[in-house]
């Protein structure tokens, strides 16, 4: 079935996206508590980098989790799932761009 | 070819299994239920080689049948009054998401009262979805039109959905026969399908993300440009069907004894062959009459409707349905459309009639064309919308 059928380029716009980084722009600007993690507490489990909607933090074998923060929004997933309670939230010194 | 009896339901479903869909999904609903078993028992024969999806509701239905058709399917679902009303969300979701698809409606009246007969306000009210929108005549028509929504559907110049309808019992569960083609020659015509994106894990795709209004309001203006072209595309089909199976419907529109007529009847669906066999009788009586049988409602045809009626004495556009407060849809939109080519309109009339499925003959086509003839020739003019209600005293 489904092999058989072609794609074929549509001659109008068709309301699809290819995700992409940024395709949002800064979305870090939009922050006013950032996530700050204390890598002496993390223990590498992945649950933060599972959870967050915007592929925004991740852990590295050796170090442990790290933010990414042009793109954090600041929401609070990965330091409320922490199951080591190793990310905590601290408010944003400046705001906006 | 072969020649076989059937019902406008079941003319649906031979068409849908000879055009090789992947995915059938419904939820049973008077008067459309026939043509869904009819496909189950298809499958079940293992003549048609598909997945039926059984589903809770209409709302799912077409959603099971849009989520297929994303992945690649050629996909099909049917349904009629409160089944298509209960899908709205996704009739709309579809056509704005522009993946080809084909549905069946037969149509019925919207309650309360309970009624289960014909009216085409439920087909009515689909008509600013973005759906193509077809009518048809008789169960020829009906085979034939659902086979060409999937080759319309399936245009890289369309890529929109197109519902097919056809009249609850007056045509839905009425025989006739049909002119039934070879597989293979329908396989050759039709071809495989095409669609703009394809969502099958192949490839990494945000499908109904958020989009800023400028954005938006590209999508949407180029739905419109893909009904435009479709009016071409609907031509094309119809040729191309000629061509392959010696039918053709001359394209949106057919023109019955036009040629040559003064005063012309504008109508859709199974009565347009009630108003043939009037114009039949009328001329014998010397009312010099034509039939002009609309069979797209979307994209509307403006172009053929003027060339057909600009020069008539008087246009009487016979309706199944009625916009409250307003006039019926499609008068609406003849008159509408018919400003796009001149500000000088013929005289035309609005006839409601045979809605809640109140039977309509030839006789009551008579009635109505003559009625307006005489007014018209006696230098009156009746009013611009009337009912014609069956309860009337005479």
């Amino acid at each position: 079935m489904s092999n058989l059928t072609k794609k074929a380029k549509s001659l109008h716009k068709i309301p699809i996206a290819r995700p992409s980084i940024g395709v949002a722009g800064r979305t870090g600007t939009w922050r006013w508590m950032k996530p700050v993690v204390d890598l002496s507490k993390c223990t590498k489990c992945y649950q933060c980098e599972i959870y967050c909607p915007d592929n925004s933090i991740s852990v590295e074998a050796l170090k442990g989790a790290v933010v990414n923060y042009e793109y954090c929004k600041g929401c609070g997933v990965c330091a409320e799932v922490c199951p080591a309670k190793a990310i905590s939230m601290v408010e944003e010194e400046q705001h906006g761009p | 070819m072969v020649l076989k009896s059937l019902t406008g339901n079941y003319a649906v479903a031979l068409a849908v299994k000879m055009a090789r869909v992947d995915v059938v999904a419904a939820y049973p609903i008077t008067p459309q239920t026939t043509i869904v078993e009819k496909l189950a028992e298809y499958i079940d024969g293992g003549e048609l080689d598909a997945i039926m999806i059984r589903v809770e509701s209409e709302h799912s239905a077409l959603a099971a049948a849009y989520g297929s058709a994303l992945a690649g399917a050629r996909a099909f679902t049917a349904t009629s009054s409160h089944g298509l009303l209960y899908m709205y969300e996704w009739v709309n979701w579809v056509s704005r998401a522009r993946v080809p698809l084909v549905m069946a409606i037969v149509t019925r009246t919207i309650g309360p009262p309970w009624n289960i007969w014909t009216d085409h306000s439920d087909y009515y009210e689909q008509r600013d979805t973005g759906w193509i929108q077809g009518f048809a005549m008789d169960s020829q028509e009906v085979f034939d039109m659902t086979l060409q929504a999937f080759k319309i559907s399936e245009d890289p110049r369309v890529y929109l959905p197109v519902m097919i309808g056809l009249d609850a019992f007056i045509l839905s569960h009425t025989s006739m026969p049909v002119e039934v083609p070879e597989q293979e020659l329908v396989d050759e015509w039709l071809g495989a399908r095409t669609q703009g994106f394809i969502i099958d894990g192949s490839e990494a795709l945000i499908h109904g993300a958020l989009s800023s209004p400028e954005y938006t309001e590209e999508f949407i203006k180029d739905m419109g440009k893909a009904m435009e072209e479709a009016v071409e595309v609907i031509r094309e089909v119809d040729y191309s069907f000629g061509r392959t199976f010696g039918r053709s419907y001359g394209g949106l529109v057919e023109l019955y004894k036009c040629s040559d007529a003064k005063y012309h009847l504008v109508l859709m669906g199974a009565w347009a062959g009630d108003a043939m066999e009037a114009v039949d009788t009328l001329r014998e009586q010397g009312y010099s009459i034509g039939v002009v049988r609309v069979r797209y409602t979307r994209p509307f045809p403006g172009e053929e409707l003027y060339k057909a009626l600009s020069s008539s004495k008087g246009v009487i556009v016979v309706e199944r349905g009625v916009s409250f407060g307003s006039m019926g849809p499609m008068f609406l939109d003849i008159a509408g459309n018919m400003l796009k080519y001149s500000r000088k309109l013929p005289y035309m009339r609005n006839v409601i009639a045979g809605v809640g499925g109140v039977n309509v003959t030839y006789k009551d086509f008579e009635y109505i064309a003559k009625e307006t003839i005489d007014y018209i020739e006696s230098g009156e003019e009746p009013s611009v919308m009337t009912w014609y209600h069956a309860r009337r005293s005479k």
